[in-house]
């Protein structure tokens, strides 16, 4: 770990990458700092996938520099993959696992020591609510609580970082709020959380949203500067009047 | 090691919580010896047969009694006309119709040559030519070993070199365990690894501090293991059921076998990393396995009597190589080193394919 760099766990430089002469993500530079809340927005296409692949050592990038938890995503994919989190837009765990199989199989990977699987699993189940279905298949369980579950499971290695890619597709506002005080709870332990959402009203949670329009970013600031700048009452204007510019579609 | 034990363990669950799976692996192989051992078989047995005799006599009663008392024949009755050989063919009351002809009155006499006429329905003709020539031998039998009969008249001497009874099991056995453990492993693990991939699973281990090379290893151990586990239920069966020798070296056998597995899973991992639905790679491990392996591999129709085409078309498939040395250790019970040549092709396909996969692995996670 580089001390200068202090707060900042995320630093994005002219970070670039192309497929060919396709340019999915153009010179993109910011910070996260360490127990920030960050959304990555952009409409389907604008390059949010491919960025945050790159920030998760799954991708090299073409151009530019950039560092996670204080390592290279050019060179230390694996310093970075052990020290964050992560959690996909399609599902994360097994379905044809029971609920305590799924938290076993991943702190396993992770490398979280035996002896504590148990002992913080039990008091995760509790904490969710969950202890009473730790025998049931994930797939019996409702979608909302299934996200929860990922997100948990994704946070028990306590990661430096996690990374959320449109985590709660697919569910009601009730179940996404319910989500999102998991995701202020894990920001206040001093783990960074970096989301990318669909949700508009999600954006408003965030402590600062970037918002990516063709690979690049176009606008990057706290929602309430955002919508000041903007001229708007919602982060849903803000989000048109940039998407509007766009060029690539889906 | 701790982290790929309790991959593998996943991997036994999913393969143990999924019914169709499971019947699958467990099922099919059995299912398809015992089909391919007893109910689809090219063996001649229970061939009818009436005859026609306008000048009935000792002689012919006693042959007709002598085909009757053989395993492969039944007589089934006798024609009184002309007319009624032919009701008798296409009604399928009998598959042939042995015609003494008038000579055979003057059996024995000097000068003549008795002669009978096989009708056989050909609408089989395999089946017709083996009929045929077993009822020949049988007839010739009949007049070389006179008990009764009226000493050598007859002329030609037919023998059956190749698998005396004609069991089509001896055949069929080595070309069900190159077709099963090439559709278990290659198709199961292809499967298996696609399934990751479309679910999304596949993305949460690559983020994962876990190797790639150690997912796909956990993959293949439970599949190595049942594959295994069906060369065993697969030999028992062979040797149990259908009474099928192992003549050559069994441990020489199962290592053998064992090299081929592996190589089905890295057929397997080979179309994983091509294919990005389950649907699609199980038709390509359908049309591209499955199929040449049946048609091509010398386990139905022999690779010698094929276009020269297709011969060297056949020399790719490695059920080709499997079944013949598996033929020449099981069945004629020839030492290992006369299997080395299949063994060096069947070891190069593996580096090989194990190669392209790996390269084509590495790829797909840039």
């Amino acid at each position: 770990m580089n001390d200068e760099m202090g707060n900042k766990v995320i630093i994005a430089e002219n970070l670039t990458k192309k497929f060919g002469n396709f340019t999915a993500v153009d010179h993109i530079t910011f910070e996260v700092e360490r127990g920030e809340i960050f959304g990555f927005l952009g409409a389907n296409g604008a390059g949010k996938t491919t960025a945050m692949r790159m920030f998760c050592g799954l991708s090299r990038p073409t151009e530019g520099k950039g560092s996670v938890g204080g390592f290279d995503v050019r060179t230390q994919a694996e310093q970075i993959k052990k020290n964050i989190g992560y959690m996909s837009q399609k599902f994360s765990l097994y379905e044809d696992l029971k609920v305590w199989e799924n938290i076993r199989l991943f702190a396993g990977i992770y490398g979280v020591k035996e002896g504590e699987i148990k002992s913080r699993s039990e008091e995760l189940l509790h904490r969710l609510g969950l202890y009473e279905e730790r025998d049931s298949f994930v797939k019996s369980l409702p979608l909302g609580w299934k996200q929860k579950l990922a997100f948990s499971v994704a946070i028990f290695h306590h990661p430096k970082i996690v990374f959320l890619d449109e985590p709660t597709g697919g569910v009601d506002p009730i179940a996404r709020r319910q989500f999102w005080e998991l995701i202020y709870e894990a920001a206040d332990q001093g783990i960074t959380i970096f989301v990318t959402t669909h949700y508009m009203d999600e954006a408003e949670y965030c402590n600062r949203v970037s918002i990516m329009v063709d690979g690049r970013i176009d606008a990057l600031d706290t929602p309430r500067n955002l919508k000041e700048q903007f001229g708007t009452t919602d982060m849903d204007g803000v989000f048109r009047a940039l998407a509007r510019k766009a060029k690539r579609g889906d | 090691m701790k982290k790929m034990l309790s991959f593998i363990r996943k991997e036994f669950y999913h393969i143990f919580r999924d019914k169709r799976t499971m019947l699958i692996l467990i099922g099919m192989p059995m299912v398809q010896i015992i089909l391919f051992g007893f109910a689809i078989s090219n063996d001649v047995k229970n061939v009818r047969v009436a005859y026609y005799a306008p000048h009935y006599n000792n002689d012919i009663q006693k042959l007709v009694a002598k085909i009757d008392a053989n395993d492969y024949f039944i007589v089934v009755g006798k024609c009184t006309t002309k007319e009624d050989i032919n009701h008798a063919l296409l009604s399928g009351k009998a598959d042939i119709v042995a015609y003494f002809d008038r000579d055979f009155s003057k059996i024995g006499k000097k000068g003549s040559t008795p002669t009978v006429n096989l009708i056989i329905d050909a609408c089989d003709p395999n089946m017709a030519t083996m009929e045929s020539t077993i009822l020949t031998q049988v007839i010739n039998d009949y007049f070389k070993n006179p008990a009764g009969g009226t000493g050598a008249l007859l002329v030609p001497h037919t023998r059956l070199l190749y698998n005396p009874s004609m069991e089509s099991s001896y055949n069929f056995v080595p070309g069900i365990m190159g077709l099963i453990l090439m559709v278990i492993c290659a198709m199961m693990t292809s499967i298996s690894i696609v399934r990751e991939k479309e679910v999304g699973t596949m993305e949460v281990l690559l983020v994962s501090p876990s190797r790639p090379m150690g997912i796909i290893f956990a993959k293949m151990v439970p599949y190595f293991t049942i594959s295994c586990l069906n060369l065993a239920t697969i030999l028992v069966l062979s040797v149990f059921v259908l009474k099928l020798p192992i003549a050559g070296s069994l441990i020489g056998l199962i290592l053998f076998a064992m090299l081929y597995i592996a190589l089905a899973l890295a057929f397997g991992l080979l179309i994983s990393t091509i294919m990005k639905t389950q649907v699609s790679a199980m038709l390509v491990s359908m049309m591209g396995l499955l199929m040449p392996t049946m048609l091509l591999s010398g386990m139905i129709y022999p690779v010698e009597n094929m276009p020269a085409i297709l011969q060297w078309i056949s020399a790719v498939i490695p059920a080709r190589w499997f079944i013949t040395a598996v033929r020449k250790v099981m069945i004629q019970g020839l030492p290992m080193a006369a299997i080395v040549k299949e063994i060096a092709v069947i070891g190069g396909m593996l580096i090989i394919i194990t190669g392209l996969s790996l390269k084509n692995f590495k790829k797909r996670l840039e």
